[in-house]
């Protein structure tokens, strides 16, 4: 076949095209929790409004949102946690949303809003153990998960300083409402990390948050931090016997609603995050997966019967303490640089 | 005749140089191919390994100027007020975090400097511009924020290539250690070696017999065999990792099998530790081992063995002086070739491995896709690729290259 310029520009073209003319992209953190928004709100969504929607998902971590927001992003809406909010915003690589589109910055928590993001739900991580291996009671507190000889086993974290400390810090007798006072204090980081330190031989860990529960279940680990959504949809999908400890102390945190800077797709974006806060929609969410919502009437709209295992439920939330954003956008990139040599010694 | 053999002649150079011409066209794809897909990206990452445009390009006026400063501690004032009238013109254009997150490659820490100095500044400077600076944050009283924003400003930097090697600058501007808790990537380094050495062993050992059967089968049971052999070439490299977790984990299929038959009481730990990684690492790159080894004992002739035995030599003797030799040039293929393809790898041990079992390929990942760190990433790639050019050079020097066959 002859070079022919027509062709090659062709093919330039329809490359280019396909790049430009890509769908909507919204990016979740996968497994259950990402199957019941597919459920609740993205194929609704696409029947409302006629918009094609295509899926991602991630861990986490405001470097990859800033790979991702480099030049024109393959991403259009991210669900991201609260440091990488306030970093991504600051770094300008987020739009800044229309919250009159979205009802008003007053109809929500004062937590869940921010001039670029939106709250999505209020989760936590928590200690979660699998119920059929303790029959004689499991871990009762975050000094119990690091007490090896009590209850000998390997155990798994959440890979990354967030929440690592915490628990570190709250297994030193701490009580949750103190710990980032104490995480602040002089030598508070260090402690934390001797603690980590001392089950470094027992200790796993996770990036996905469909990993806790299959670690649980195959059993690779005999406990381990988890999203409190993720054990809880594995009891009733699998028909698990996994527990939460919820009285050992959890950290809850809003994750938020995000669009990358210079999306293609901003208008669009745009209705799928007013979509998604809608209180109605919000309040669908605890009967498949217990995250609360962040709309203040989205609250009042859960089944009585799903909001008992939601974090901020009257029963756990003076167990939880709420993720400190300004200590974590302070410390995240140090702490994790830390974090990852600590754990790639032996 | 005299003209008709110039004639002659030329028609005949004609005809040569039109050939080669068309051997050079018919060649030309391939060029361009390697061009394209791996000089130009490995040039690209030799260059990226040293870049150094940020603070240039969003701060381009106090670049030059402390490009020019020699010196040690603060600079003058004259420069302070351009960097304070570049930082402040940054932050509005919302760019400073482009440059507080190169500063904080030089330093953890430094990003929050910047970013927290360029979110306060006053419009007027009270005193100096210098005195206003340290009133902010006591850290740009420091010669090292200086030094290290100096370092920001040059062309070029050795940081990222220095980090690889466990090294950094310090405030005067020489090399120093790095801090310990930085300080990981020779020992990273070193583990990819080991890992990749191990199982390049583990290979030979398993490869070696099962090679050797295959060679010395009829080919109505060889042909089968070697389909067995290749038949995890077929299943994507995560499936097959995916299936070692579940065969190897504490109530997998293994650990179930030795209860069960009472070799152990306790589940071993196989998996989430180096041992799962030399297991399944073994297993996907074996048959790179295998092939080699199988084409060439193929054309080892069995007469050779069987004329060592008549004259008289123990069947150890005949292997070990005749048949091992023979096969020698299978084995340096082989080991070369599961060597060199398991010193970048990187999604098994990320899925088989616990933290302290990566290898250098892991962290050129979390470089470049977990926190947009080109220059870390490519720095470490660049070490790699200069080590395993090392490495292979001695080898060729051990084995001599002209011995390699791989059929």
């Amino acid at each position: 076949m002859r070079f022919s310029p027509t062709l090659a520009a062709a093919v330039l073209f329809t490359v280019v095209g396909t790049a430009q003319a890509r769908d909507l992209t919204i990016t979740s953190w996968g497994g259950a929790y990402q199957a019941a928004q597919r459920q609740l709100y993205f194929e609704p969504f696409q029947k409302e409004t006629g918009i094609k929607l295509v899926e991602d998902t991630w861990d986490g971590g405001i470097g990859v949102l800033r790979a991702k927001a480099q030049g024109t992003p393959v991403w259009d809406v991210v669900q991201v946690e609260t440091d990488e909010l306030v970093l991504g915003c600051e770094e300008g690589i987020l739009e800044p949303l229309d919250w009159q589109m979205l009802g008003g910055k007053d109809k929500f928590l004062p937590a869940a809003v921010h001039e670029c993001g939106v709250g999505a739900i209020v989760w936590a991580t928590v200690l979660a153990y699998d119920g059929n291996k303790f029959p004689n009671g499991g871990p009762r507190s975050w000094a119990d998960f690091f007490d090896t000889q009590k209850f000998p086993g390997k155990r798994a974290l959440r890979k990354g300083p967030r929440q690592a400390l915490e628990f570190a810090t709250m297994a030193q007798g701490v009580p949750p409402a103190k710990v980032y006072e104490a995480l602040r204090a002089p030598g508070g980081i260090d402690k934390a990390f001797a603690k980590l330190d001392s089950i470094k031989k027992d200790l796993i860990f996770w990036e996905a948050g469909a990993q806790p529960p299959q670690l649980l279940a195959s059993g690779e680990v005999v406990m381990t931090s988890a999203y409190n959504g993720r054990i809880t949809a594995a009891n009733r999908q699998d028909k698990r016997n996994f527990k939460i400890a919820w009285d050992a102390g959890f950290v809850y945190q809003i994750d938020s609603w995000v669009i990358l800077k210079n999306s293609p797709k901003k208008a669009e974006a745009m209705k799928l995050v007013h979509y998604l806060t809608r209180p109605e929609n919000q309040a669908k969410l605890p009967a498949l997966i217990p995250y609360g919502p962040t709309h203040l009437d989205g609250a009042k709209l859960v089944p009585a019967e799903y909001a008992e295992e939601i974090p901020s439920s009257p029963k756990n939330l003076p167990h939880g303490v709420f993720f400190d954003a300004a200590f974590w956008v302070e410390n995240v990139e140090k702490l994790t640089e830390r974090f990852n040599a600590w754990a790639a010694q032996r | 005749m005299a003209a008709a053999s110039v004639e002659l002649r030329r028609a005949l150079a004609r005809v040569e140089r039109r050939r080669a011409l068309g051997g050079f066209l018919l060649a030309l794809p391939l060029v361009a191919f390697l061009v394209v897909f791996f000089l130009l990206p490995i040039l690209g990452m030799l260059a990226r390994a040293v870049d150094n445009h940020e603070l240039a390009s969003v701060m381009p006026k106090s670049a030059e100027a402390l490009r020019n400063w020699q010196g040690i501690g603060p600079p003058p004032e004259e420069i302070v007020s351009l960097f304070v009238a570049e930082l402040k013109e940054a932050y509005r254009r919302r760019e400073v975090a482009i440059v507080a997150q190169r500063l904080n490659r030089e330093q953890a820490g430094w990003r929050n400097l910047i970013l927290s100095t360029a979110r306060r500044l006053p419009d007027d400077a009270k005193g100096s511009w210098l005195a206003t600076l340290i009133e902010l944050d006591p850290a740009w009283a420091e010669p090292a924020i200086w030094a290290g924003l100096r370092r920001a400003a040059q062309p070029w930097t050795d940081i990222f290539l220095l980090a690889a090697l466990d090294l950094a600058r310090d405030e005067f501007d020489s090399i120093v250690r790095a801090p310990a808790e930085q300080a990981i990537y020779l020992d990273v380094l070193a583990r990819t070696f080991w890992i990749s050495a191990l199982v390049t062993l583990l290979c030979l050992i398993l490869g070696y017999p099962l090679a050797y059967l295959l060679a010395s089968l009829p080919e109505r049971w060889a042909n089968p065999l070697l389909i067995v052999v290749l038949l995890p070439f077929w299943t994507s490299l995560l499936v097959r990792t995916a299936a070692w977790i579940v065969l190897l984990q504490r109530e997998g299929v293994i650990n179930d099998f030795l209860i069960r038959i009472g070799l152990v009481s306790e589940p071993l730990p196989l998996v989430f530790n180096r041992a799962g990684v030399l297991i399944a690492m073994t297993h996907v790159l074996l048959p790179f081992m295998v092939l080699p080894l199988y084409s060439v004992m193929r054309a080892i002739p069995l007469s050779l063995t069987r004329a060592a035995l008549s004259l008289g030599a123990s069947p150890l003797v005949a292997f070990c002086r005749v048949y091992l030799p023979l096969s020698m040039p299978g084995v340096a293929a082989g080991c070369l070739l599961v060597f060199i393809l398991a010193v970048g790898y990187y999604i098994t041990p990320a899925l088989v491995g616990g933290a302290a079992d990566q290898m250098i390929s892991y962290f050129v990942a979390f470089f470049t896709l977990q926190t947009a760190n080109w220059g870390m990433g490519a720095a470490l790639a660049t070490v790699l690729l200069a080590v395993t050019l090392i490495l292979y050079w001695i080898y060729s020097r051990l084995v001599g290259i002209e011995r390699l066959r791989l059929g």
